[in-house]
């Protein structure tokens, strides 16, 4: 595949992913940090390059029930917005679940709570990954933490929606959405025909022809029994997410005494950290959820079990830490680190952390 | 003794449509939704749109009208159908996406994407069909509940000053730009039917032509949450429901052709009992 090189904010990328990869619809609502991606849409109109659609909802719910509608007729509809717009979009969220639609969601996480701040934050990870709407349900969910992956991931998350029937979130946040940043950008993948929806999403609503029954698109089941089954099927599958498609990235974990947890722009404060604590004669390393559901437990488990101690580090209050102690099975002191409110952690903090809630504690 | 006369093809005289399935439907002996869901889907079979139809069913009553539909359907959160429509249609501009909705679902919690929905003109079929109370969860106060009138939530009857006005939606989405063709229809009477039958038939046509919203109201009956007959609570609309929701075309062709008073949406008339 050709490859070109391009400055980009991560909204950006996040748009130029989308036309690039055959999205077929983005439904949207402004909000800061991330109206870039809208706007780049808006101006690149793709419409005219590759039929996609963009449309400018008025408000969060209109816009995710409108990827509701298009993914309900096998199409490659997305959405993106911040906090206090995603809190709004929970009802269509859970609805998609359980409709089991695949679509993508981007959330470029401000601070909370309420209407909070627009600087940078990752306090919607507990929103994500544990619920947020109502039900039982997960979104498989991808944490970038440069502007490459804010782009790499649009590609990977259809491959995942479509596999698995189910939503696919990317969990970004302020910092990641607004820094420039060199990214490689590949060739136009062309839109789905007619012809690849019947037979990649043959159970969507796209017009019923004659040669088969009438398709229905329902997160309805009033027979409890049946809604169950419907559960169980769920589950299962999101077992299989975590059998086959977590992602994870260790960094110099292989001698290390202490390791950091961090996703998104906090594994790049993490990183940076790391290199501090080398140093000063620390022996770090950085385990990186690059899914935040499914969870790199096993991994995690692994580490407890022969590191000195862990410690996450995240833009909220402590909310991954809960994920990383079940992981860890106690098997080594597990601390948390972090800032919030829109405020990033300096390396310098994650470093002075390190050493007083597990070297001298 | 069986007639064998009558099952000779040419002496057919009625055959229900294909694009109604043979599901038994669950709604209230006397309801009106099986009559509108009828010739709505005999319009799609007449048209032999079939294949390009997409329905979207709402919350409330009708919540499982995509069992009836022999065409392929989506069910929207609450007061979403507009929404979804909106993205369906866009992303398949040569089919036929029609939302099927209440009063509650359009008029209370829709109503923003009902309004923005007409407002860009998005070429889809409006179906609202307006029994004035939310019948499936028992009979609760809709927006289009009458002064006066009782209901679950409005035991003595809606009062104004705690429940406001009775909100005449079709009149306001009538004012927007990007309406094509709004109508009120009924399905109280054979001849009823068969207007509103052509209403449908309009409808369709126009968005065809790509001609922007299509907005058709039925007004209609709940005997059930009315607490009345079926037969009693067709002439209570006929004396009571009418006179607020006047019948006929208020838009063709893009021009407002019944011009709308809102001075006319504070008179209160006194509710007819009917024996």
């Amino acid at each position: 595949m050709a490859k070109e090189l391009k400055l980009m904010k991560g909204n950006e990328a996040i748009a130029e992913a989308a036309i690039r990869s055959g999205c077929d619809g983005y439904f949207g609502y402004p909000i800061t940090p991330q109206s870039e991606v809208m706007e780049h849409l808006m101006a690149e109109m793709p419409w005219e390059k590759t039929g996609m659609v963009v449309l400018q909802a008025e408000s969060e719910v209109a816009s995710i029930n409108m990827v509701y509608g298009g993914a309900a007729t096998g199409k490659k509809v997305m959405t993106s917005s911040s906090s206090p717009g995603m809190s709004l979009m929970q009802e269509g969220v859970t609805y998609l679940a359980g409709a089991e639609l695949p679509c993508l969601l981007v959330n470029v996480m401000r601070g909370g709570p309420g209407l909070g701040t627009i600087q940078p934050s990752q306090a919607d990870y507990f929103q994500t990954v544990k619920g947020g709407g109502h039900g039982d349900y997960q979104l498989y969910t991808l944490a970038p933490a440069s502007v490459q992956e804010m782009y790499d991931f649009v590609f990977k998350a259809w491959d995942i929606a479509f596999k698995y029937r189910n939503p696919v979130m990317i969990l970004s946040d302020g910092a990641i959405g607004q820094v420039m940043e060199k990214v490689y950008v590949g060739d136009y993948v062309p839109r789905w025909t007619d012809e690849e929806i019947a037979k990649n999403a043959p159970w969507a609503a796209f017009g019923k022809p004659a040669s088969r029954d009438h398709n229905i698109v329902t997160s309805l089941e009033l027979d409890s029994a049946k809604q169950e089954k419907h559960n169980h099927r769920f589950q299962a599958k999101y077992r299989e997410m975590e059998k086959n498609d977590t992602l994870y990235e260790e960094i110099m974990c292989e001698d290390a005494d202490y390791v950091f947890v961090a996703y998104g722009s906090c594994a790049r404060i993490a990183h940076k950290a790391v290199q501090i604590a080398r140093d000063k004669g620390i022996k770090v390393g950085l385990l990186r959820p690059i899914t935040l559901f499914p969870f790199p437990t096993q991994p995690i488990k692994a580490l407890a079990q022969r590191v000195k101690g862990i410690l996450t580090v995240e833009m909220s209050a402590g909310q991954m830490v809960y994920d990383v102690k079940l992981a860890s099975e106690f098997k080594c002191p597990v601390e948390y680190f972090g800032r919030y409110g829109g405020i990033i952690p300096t390396p310098q903090e994650v470093v002075e952390a390190l050493e007083n809630k597990l070297i001298k504690g | 003794m069986f007639n064998e006369e009558i099952v000779k093809p040419e002496n057919l005289v009625y055959k229900k449509t294909d694009v109604l399935t043979d599901v038994i439907m669950h709604y209230c002996p006397g309801c009106p939704h099986g009559t509108i869901h009828r010739i709505i889907a005999e319009v799609i079979e007449e048209m032999g749109i079939q294949d390009k139809a997409i329905g979207i069913a709402p919350v409330g009553c009708s919540v499982l009208a995509y069992n009836y539909f022999n065409v392929d359907f989506v069910e929207a959160a609450h007061g979403r159908a507009p929404a979804l429509a909106s993205a369906i249609q866009r992303l398949h501009p040569d089919h036929h996406t029609f939302t099927y909705q209440g009063d509650g679902d359009l008029a209370a919690i829709g109503t923003a994407e009902t309004i923005h929905a007409c407002n860009r003109g998005e070429n889809i079929i409006i179906f609202f069909v307006n029994n004035a109370i939310y019948g499936m969860t028992g009979g609760q106060m809709a927006p289009t509940t009458l002064v006066g009138m009782p209901s679950a939530t409005t035991p003595y009857g809606r009062r104004v000053d705690l429940n406001g006005w009775p909100l005449q939606i079709t009149e306001l989405v009538a004012q927007l730009p990007g309406t094509y063709y709004v109508t009120r229809q009924s399905a109280s009477t054979p001849a009823d039917v068969r207007k509103a039958k052509a209403a449908v038939r309009k409808a369709f046509e126009n968005q065809a032509a790509k001609k922007g919203t299509q907005f058709i109201e039925f007004v209609s009956t709940c005997n059930s949450g009315w607490k009345m007959t079926p037969v009693q609570a067709n002439e209570w609309m006929r004396q009571n429901m009418f006179p607020k929701y006047v019948l006929g075309d208020i838009k063709l062709e893009g021009q407002i052709v019944r011009e709308y008073n809102p001075e006319d949406s504070k008179v209160i008339r006194e509710l007819k009992s009917v024996k």
